[in-house]
């Protein structure tokens, strides 16, 4: 079985702020706005090394959104910078109609999502971003799994022209995605090959999926493990390419079981082929405080809860 | 033909268009729009610099935002009239497979339409989002942009209207439609918007009182002295004292015409008071 190396924990957020500061550098009509959490954006450098491309709007993100979507007109690229939550639910309507009904190229750039943002509790910790943005007509909606990725996911969504959604979070994960890897919109990776089932994870849970596949392999189990780091456009061909090769599939999500990636798994399947699925998601709740480790232990978003239910469905298989 | 005369003529085929489009789809919002009739005409017929070959960027040209998009039939009849697009395409509003939609969009590809509009209070940030741009594409061109009265109880109107005021975006004219009505009844009774001079001056705006917002010299003379008033560190606004329904006897003095289109005979009355100058669509 193919392994990985965590090259050293490391923030998401932090690749995003890496990307940010290096598309200040080579793109010129890149600029970023900020609801006053510069810092936990890691925007910094951006901000120090272009004042004038760097917009602080306060803490008033339906006008972020809306400023954002104007300065397209005249061809600048806007990075917006807020937490999840208020870069999603705060502002649906503001986003659906100036941004995705309007058709601009405007990239929504979203940390701390879900449970992982941790002792801040439920009122931060969205779990549903992924399925408000996904239902918007023409929204690409990306949520990365480390540093490497982000960053390099950051550098990719200003050479692609229409509204992105690019979620990542606050905690220091493992960093192992190759550091020169370019970053394909819509393109999933395939991480390990295996037979037996193939577990399709995204954001954090890539790395745990990794790890399950690692307790599995020692069971005898050959597990394949995708990384699906663009949730729409969805890559159905390299999923129906592994589940019609394993016949089975769990899907493991930092997000509501409901409006996740599972549920766009499940679509794909249902119309293609149809075949046993687990959800590893929180059960349609929402979060509270505590350490991310612990938070994830409890809601099952974890390498323990990714083997378990790639076990359970194995044995669902025909 | 003096210009007074010309845009005295291209108001009353507006205000016929307007009538026209609502009742031949039996939807829509004429009170709002034959008020503000006058503003759209001048505007585009002789403020705004632009081109009418539409560009989205719309680099070195004076912009325009609608974000109270429920007047939508002016916004048409206007942008058709003056170039963007054929005047009888007007034939299509609000039917199936338009691109003029009940509401502006862009998603049609209507040229002179640069933002979807009708979810309310959303144009004024948009409207700074372009202005600040313009900024740095060092354009010294101009954004405009209209909002409703009734519109201004949303409340990213005032996160918009904190943000241009305290960074001083100043490339940026707002027109406040203030006709004191809204669907519901007057904007007194169903939600009072107050001292609206003195809201705007506290958050740093420079405020221009128009009391005649339909007298074509009254918006002329205002909308220089607004551009004048342009690049020093403050946005405009112009606090613009309109009748709904503007130019029909019956339609004025109430808030009933705010969404509701005028039955046969109700327009072959509208239509007799308004008659025909630049030839109907």
């Amino acid at each position: 079985m193919k392994t990985y190396k965590n090259t050293g924990n490391i923030d998401t957020r932090s690749g995003f702020g890496a990307g940010l500061a290096e598309l200040g550098k080579s793109n010129p009509d890149v600029v970023a706005l900020c609801a006053d959490l510069t810092g936990s954006l890691k925007m910094d450098e951006f901000k120090n090394n272009h004042p004038d491309r760097f917009f602080q709007i306060g803490i008033a993100e339906a006008n972020m959104i809306g400023i954002a979507a104007g300065m397209t007109i005249g061809g600048k690229i806007p990075f917006t910078g807020t937490f999840a939550n208020f870069s999603t639910g705060r502002v649906y309507d503001q986003i659906r109609q100036s941004v995705a009904y309007s058709g601009k190229n405007v990239k929504i750039c979203a940390s701390h999502a879900g449970l992982t943002l941790g002792e801040d509790g439920a009122t931060h910790q969205i779990l549903e971003d992924l399925g408000l943005m996904k239902m918007l007509p023409g929204m690409t909606v990306i949520n990365t799994c480390d540093y490497n990725q982000t960053k390099a996911a950051t550098i990719a969504i200003a050479e692609y022209d229409g509204p992105v959604y690019l979620r990542f979070g606050r905690p220091k994960v493992a960093n192992f995605t190759p550091v020169d890897q370019t970053f394909k919109i819509g393109k999933a990776v395939t991480l390990t090959e295996g037979n037996d089932v193939t577990i399709i994870a995204t954001g954090h849970l890539v790395w745990e999926a990794l790890e399950a596949a690692k307790e599995l392999d020692e069971k005898g189990i050959s597990a394949e493990v995708i990384n699906i780091h663009t949730i729409k456009p969805l890559d159905e061909t390299a999923i129906l390419k592994s589940v019609r090769k394993t016949k089975c599939v769990v899907t493991a999500e930092e997000h509501n079981m409901l409006g996740g990636l599972g549920e766009s798994v499940a679509r794909t399947l249902a119309l293609n082929h149809p075949a046993p699925q687990e959800f590893v998601a929180t059960e349609d709740t929402f979060g509270e405080s505590g350490e991310p480790l612990m938070l994830l232990d409890k809601y099952g978003l974890n390498a323990k809860a990714i083997s378990e239910k790639a076990e359970a469905v194995i044995l669902r298989k025909e | 033909m003096s210009t007074t005369q010309h845009l005295q003529d291209f108001v009353t085929q507006v205000r016929r268009d307007i009538l026209r489009q609502v009742h031949q789809v039996n939807s829509g919002h004429p009170g709002g729009s034959l008020g503000c009739a006058e503003f759209f005409s001048i505007l585009y017929q002789e403020v705004m610099e632009y081109s009418s070959d539409f560009d989205m960027d719309g680099k070195n040209e004076d912009l325009f935002f609608l974000s109270n998009g429920h007047i939508s039939p002016v916004f048409y009849s206007v942008l058709s009239r003056s170039g963007f697009f054929p005047v009888e395409e007007l034939k299509t509003f609000r039917k199936i497979d338009s691109r003029l939609q009940g509401h502006p969009t862009t998603h049609e590809g209507l040229p002179g339409v640069r933002i979807a509009s009708g979810s309310l209070g959303q144009g004024m940030s948009v409207a700074i989002g372009a202005a600040l741009t313009k900024k740095m594409n060092k354009d010294s061109h101009l954004i405009y942009s209209l909002h409703g009265d009734g519109e201004l109880q949303e409340g990213q109107n005032w996160e918009a209207i904190l943000y241009a005021g305290s960074k001083g975006v100043d490339n940026l004219i707002a027109t406040i439609d203030y006709n004191k009505k809204q669907i519901d009844g007057a904007t007194d009774d169903v939600l009072p918007l107050g001292d609206l001079k003195k809201k705007f001056e506290a958050f740093d705006w420079k405020v221009l009182e128009l009391k005649e917002g339909n007298d074509i010299e009254a918006i002329k003379k205002t909308l220089a002295e607004a551009k004048a008033l342009t690049g020093k560190k403050q946005p405009v606004v112009i606090l613009m004292e309109t009748e709904m329904g503007n130019g029909v006897d019956f339609m004025m003095g109430t808030h009933a015409w705010h969404g509701k289109a005028p039955n046969d005979e109700q327009l072959e009355v509208a239509l007799s008071q308004n008659p025909e100058t630049l030839g109907d669509y």
